[in-house]
């Protein structure tokens, strides 16, 4: 049977159609989600795609966390349901208190789309697998500079659950080069790179795959 | 019978001069009228005559461009140009402009010229697949440029990138024109179904007009008029002649629009660009050739007290006018709260060919839409040819090894991955090829067919023969998407030039248009859409001839495996003879200071034709890895562009021409050795020659050699250090 993937739209994403045609590929069925809905509906497993939501205003993710949809996507992680956030996913769960710390702005200020070496580390969860090879998948972001006080810091560390790391150097400042983390039951990741880009050869690469194989192998 | 409102100004010889009206023109506003124009009418005529919105200087040349094809499904005059790509598949294009406001205000400026050719493309029901940008800014140590370079490109990408269109390639150039009058040029691409194109039109009398999208606000008022003037000591004091983009809105606006558009509702739809709301609705009643009314006070503002002037002449943003179906209008309502965009009915298509506008019940403005259009002022002016630049001297020897370098640091050759490093050029994940090499190229989605983009204008070939120079740009951009295996389809043009009352100015213009003709009926490219910027001068001088060409191409098949640098062991060969001219090249200008020297490098459309079916061929049967048009500093610094990670040894002769000369009709191509016979023989015909082989760490040819460190920390670093210095 195949598996049910929600991907949520809200006003703003860019990057859902990206990630419902990586799930697709993957053998996995991409179901679309608007914002103002109020049930996911039967899913496995939930990603809030990158973009602008709510045009980045107030605080990238800010608004987004109070669309209607979130509360179903707080009881589903709270359930312990796989949820990744990507970029701007990444952004609302942050702002969900989903997942810790936050993003701030770039350290040069500056917009940033390029290629960035991950280290997969940590816990393992239902996107990663600590350990393996690195991988090279690309950034595209304004705000990605991850950040969190230092007892939060040292429990994320301390727990397993830094999940990505920059190798050779954060281009966006983020702390101790961390790229992606999980909650502490490890079911929620969010990561800024972007594996839904390189899922395919003749389109950047094939790098971002693991974090879409895995899943497909944890829902089977 | 329009009336005036009580608080509406006297309109004096004074006020008709500031509304930038001859008052020859302004008789034909009177004699066309049969009486005074109200004060809106005044603020109407201006628009729509201005040099922006009637092209009045420009549109008996622009006639002479080949604009026909069997794969032209709609050329110029309609939002943007479309070209079939088979299996009921189109592709939608455009370039636009947006100089003036983009040196008032960079950001803002330049952002909203992303977003306005981004409506011009949705707008025909297509989804916009990618964006390019072509830039033009003044020296670098003039104290302008770095906040105008900062302004502008975090501009693009903060609209681009939040729209979610990649940005995939494009060109930024540098020279002391532009010192006070940057050229800011924005592509936009998108996919259409060859059976869901919308047209700007209205259909039957009785049909209603929608207005959705964001409230008009008061920006941009007379944006069109500023366009169309010279820049003086005052610009700073038009900033709020510019007008303020949200890309928000406008992402929300392409998905509700996209979506109407698949609900068989809409009779007509029209972005509101230049002009705002005057010219959306006088284009689509023209185009059908029926008339309007609308019911200002229905539009919905974001300001308090606007007047029915500032209401038809806002450039705000975001802003789409719609004519609907009669008895869907519940529909219009439907999608529009869903996206949470504004929505409001705001007038009646009629069938007197008026155009009208009531305020609270009074008519305000009625103009017979023909005297608009039609009617618009069109000139023939004069043209007198500039006397041609003095020729090339005898040249003083110079170490060829540092010259290479100098011109590798050359800002229009050096790494501009700082600007594209802040666009999104992979969102939507089609991009196969993205910034950096000779042209973009993307998947279509579902289908085995690429699209290949390319922004490329070299002003001081076209200053330096204003015909032979565009048909060489033209010819190039046929050369760049050959490199990436595409055949050209089809081609936009933003003609970017000075003051049009300067006869040489205005036969460089008409030259340019001639030169582009030619070349493109030679090489079978249509011009499907463009724009015009005139007046682009600071005091009394004006930019170099700035022809900014777009050109998209087409191939179908497994993509190409290419890459921008050799690898070692690869055999290099040159295809297309050897370099013999210096005029106009970027190697007298930064060596020898010659600027405005020299003739253009002439164009041989045979050479071209032959080259361009040779690299297509090459590339997708996969023999070459590599392959390079020459461009700006000729043979050397095309394989030294190619070197930054290996270099290689090669035979070309110890001479300034043959090492820097910009002759058009040539590419270099690096391959297996093993299959040399193979590549010379997709060649034949044309002169082609076995060049040397890639390998080791220095890059050695004729007299120079330089290690690839320094080829790449010459290319590599200098614009950066600039940029952030």
């Amino acid at each position: 049977m195949n598996r049910r993937v929600a991907v949520v739209t809200f006003p703003g994403s860019n990057c859902d159609a990206d990630a419902r045609h990586a799930v697709a590929l993957h053998g996995m069925e991409a179901v679309p989600v608007w914002h103002k809905d109020t049930s996911l509906g039967n899913v496995d497993a939930v990603i809030l795609p990158g973009g602008f939501s709510y045009g980045d205003y107030l605080r990238c993710g800010a608004i987004a966390r109070f669309s209607p949809v979130m509360q179903d996507v707080v009881r589903f992680a709270e359930a312990g349901g796989p949820v990744l956030g990507i970029c701007n996913g990444f952004q609302v769960l942050c702002e969900a208190g989903l997942v810790p710390g936050v993003l701030l702005r770039n350290s040069k200020l500056k917009f940033l789309c390029q290629d960035v070496t991950l280290h997969m580390e940590g816990r393992d969860t239902p996107f990663t697998r600590n350990g393996g090879v690195d991988i090279r998948i690309p950034i595209a972001h304004m705000e990605g500079h991850w950040y969190a006080d230092d007892d939060t810091l040292a429990r994320v560390e301390g727990e397993g659950q830094v999940v990505f790391r920059y190798v050779g150097g954060a281009p966006n400042g983020a702390t101790r080069d961390i790229a992606g983390v999980c909650n502490a039951r490890g079911n929620v990741v969010g990561l800024m790179p972007h594996p839904e880009r390189y899922v395919e050869a003749s389109v950047g690469g094939i790098d971002g795959k693991v974090v879409f194989e895995r899943l497909a192998e944890v829902l089977s | 019978m329009s009336q005036s409102l009580p608080s509406d100004p006297v309109i004096t010889p004074a006020i008709v001069a500031e509304h930038g009206l001859s008052p020859e023109e302004y008789q034909v506003v009177l004699d066309g009228l049969g009486r005074a124009p109200t004060w809106p009418e005044l603020g109407v005529f201006s628009v729509m005559w201005s040099e922006h919105c009637s092209y009045k200087s420009s549109r008996i040349h622009l006639k002479r461009l080949p604009t026909t094809g069997p794969r032209v499904v709609i050329g110029p005059g309609e939002n943007a140009g479309v070209v079939d790509i088979g299996d009921g598949l189109c592709v939608c294009f455009k370039m636009e402009s947006h100089n003036h406001p983009s040196y008032i205000e960079p950001y803002q400026g330049a952002a909203t010229g992303v977003g306005g050719i981004l409506r011009d493309v949705f707008t025909m029901g297509a989804r916009p697949v990618a964006l390019m940008d072509s830039l033009r800014f003044g020296r670098l140590d003039h104290p302008k440029t770095r906040s105008l370079v900062h302004g502008v490109v975090a501009g693009i990408g903060g609209y681009g990138n939040c729209m979610g269109i990649p940005t995939v390639g494009g060109e930024t150039r540098f020279d002391e024109s532009y010192d006070g009058n940057n050229l800011v040029n924005a592509f936009c691409a998108g996919i259409v179904h060859r059976d869901r194109i919308f047209l700007g039109t209205v259909g039957d009398a009785g049909n209603k007009v929608f207005y959705v999208g964001a409230g008009t606000g008061r920006d941009g008022i007379h944006g069109a008029t500023m366009a169309s003037a010279s820049f003086d000591d005052d610009s700073d004091e038009k900033r709020p002649t510019v007008q303020v983009g949200d890309p928000f809105q406008e992402k929300l606006l392409l998905e509700a629009c996209l979506e109407l558009m698949s609900m068989d509702v809409l009779v007509g739809i029209q972005d509101m660009g230049a002009a705002g709301l005057t010219s959306s609705s006088v284009e689509m009643a023209g185009r059908a050739g029926a008339g309007l009314l609308l019911a200002l006070d229905q539009v919905p503002t974001r300001e308090r007290d606007m007047t029915p002037y500032e209401l038809l002449l806002s450039e705000s943003q975001e802003r789409m006018l719609l004519v609907i179906k009669p008895g869907h209008e519940a529909k219009v309502f439907e999608v529009f709260e869903k996206w949470d965009l504004r929505c409001a009915e705001v007038g009646t298509v009629t069938g007197d060919g008026v155009w009208r506008c009531t305020w609270h019940g009074t008519e305000v403005a009625a103009i017979p839409v023909p005297i608009l259009t039609d009617a618009a002022p069109k000139y023939d002016r004069p043209r007198v040819a500039r006397p041609a630049s003095p020729p090339v001297p005898a040249l003083p020897p110079v170490d060829r090894s540092a010259a290479l370098l100098r011109l590798l640091a050359d800002p229009d050759v050096s790494d501009k991955r700082w600007i594209w490093r802040q666009y999104d050029h992979q969102v939507g994940t089609d991009t196969e090829i993205g910034p950096g090499l000779d042209a973009a190229l993307l998947r279509v989605k579902g289908t085995a067919k690429h699209l290949a983009f390319v922004a490329d204008s070299n002003g001081h070939h076209v200053y330096a023969n204003p015909r032979v120079g565009t048909a060489g740009q033209v010819a190039e951009c046929v050369r760049n998407l050959a490199c990436v295996g595409a055949d050209p389809i089809g081609l936009t043009d933003c003609m970017n030039f000075g003051n049009p009352r300067k006869p040489e100015v205005m036969w460089e213009f008409s030259e340019s248009v001639d030169g582009m003709a030619e070349a493109c009926r030679e090489l079978g490219v249509p011009v499907v859409s463009g724009n015009v910027s005139l007046y682009n001068e600071t005091g009394d001088s004006s930019i170099l001839p700035t022809p900014g060409l777009a050109m998209v191409g087409l191939w179908e098949g497994a993509a190409p495996r290419l890459r921008g640098r050799w690898t070692a062991g690869r055999a290099v060969a040159l295809i297309g003879g050897e370099g013999t001219h210096l005029g106009a090249s970027l190697f007298i200008r930064a060596m020898h200071g010659l600027r405005k020297t020299g003739d253009a490098p002439p164009v041989d459309f045979d050479r071209e034709r032959a080259l361009g079916a040779a690299l297509r061929r090459l590339v997708r049967e996969g023999l070459v890895e590599v392959a390079h048009d020459l461009g700006d500093g000729g043979l050397a610094v095309a394989l030294a562009e190619c070197a930054l990670d290996v270099g290689g040894q090669f035979d070309v002769a110890t001479s300034d021409t043959a090492l820097f000369g910009e002759d058009h009709g040539r590419a270099i191509v690096a391959y297996d050795p093993a299959r040399e016979a193979e590549v010379f023989a997709a060649c034949a015909g044309l002169p082609v020659r076995h060049l040397g082989a890639t390998g080791g760490e220095r890059l050695e040819v004729a007299d120079i050699k330089v290690p690839v460190a320094a080829l790449r920390e010459a290319w590599g670093d200098t614009f950066p250090r600039w940029v952030d210095g």
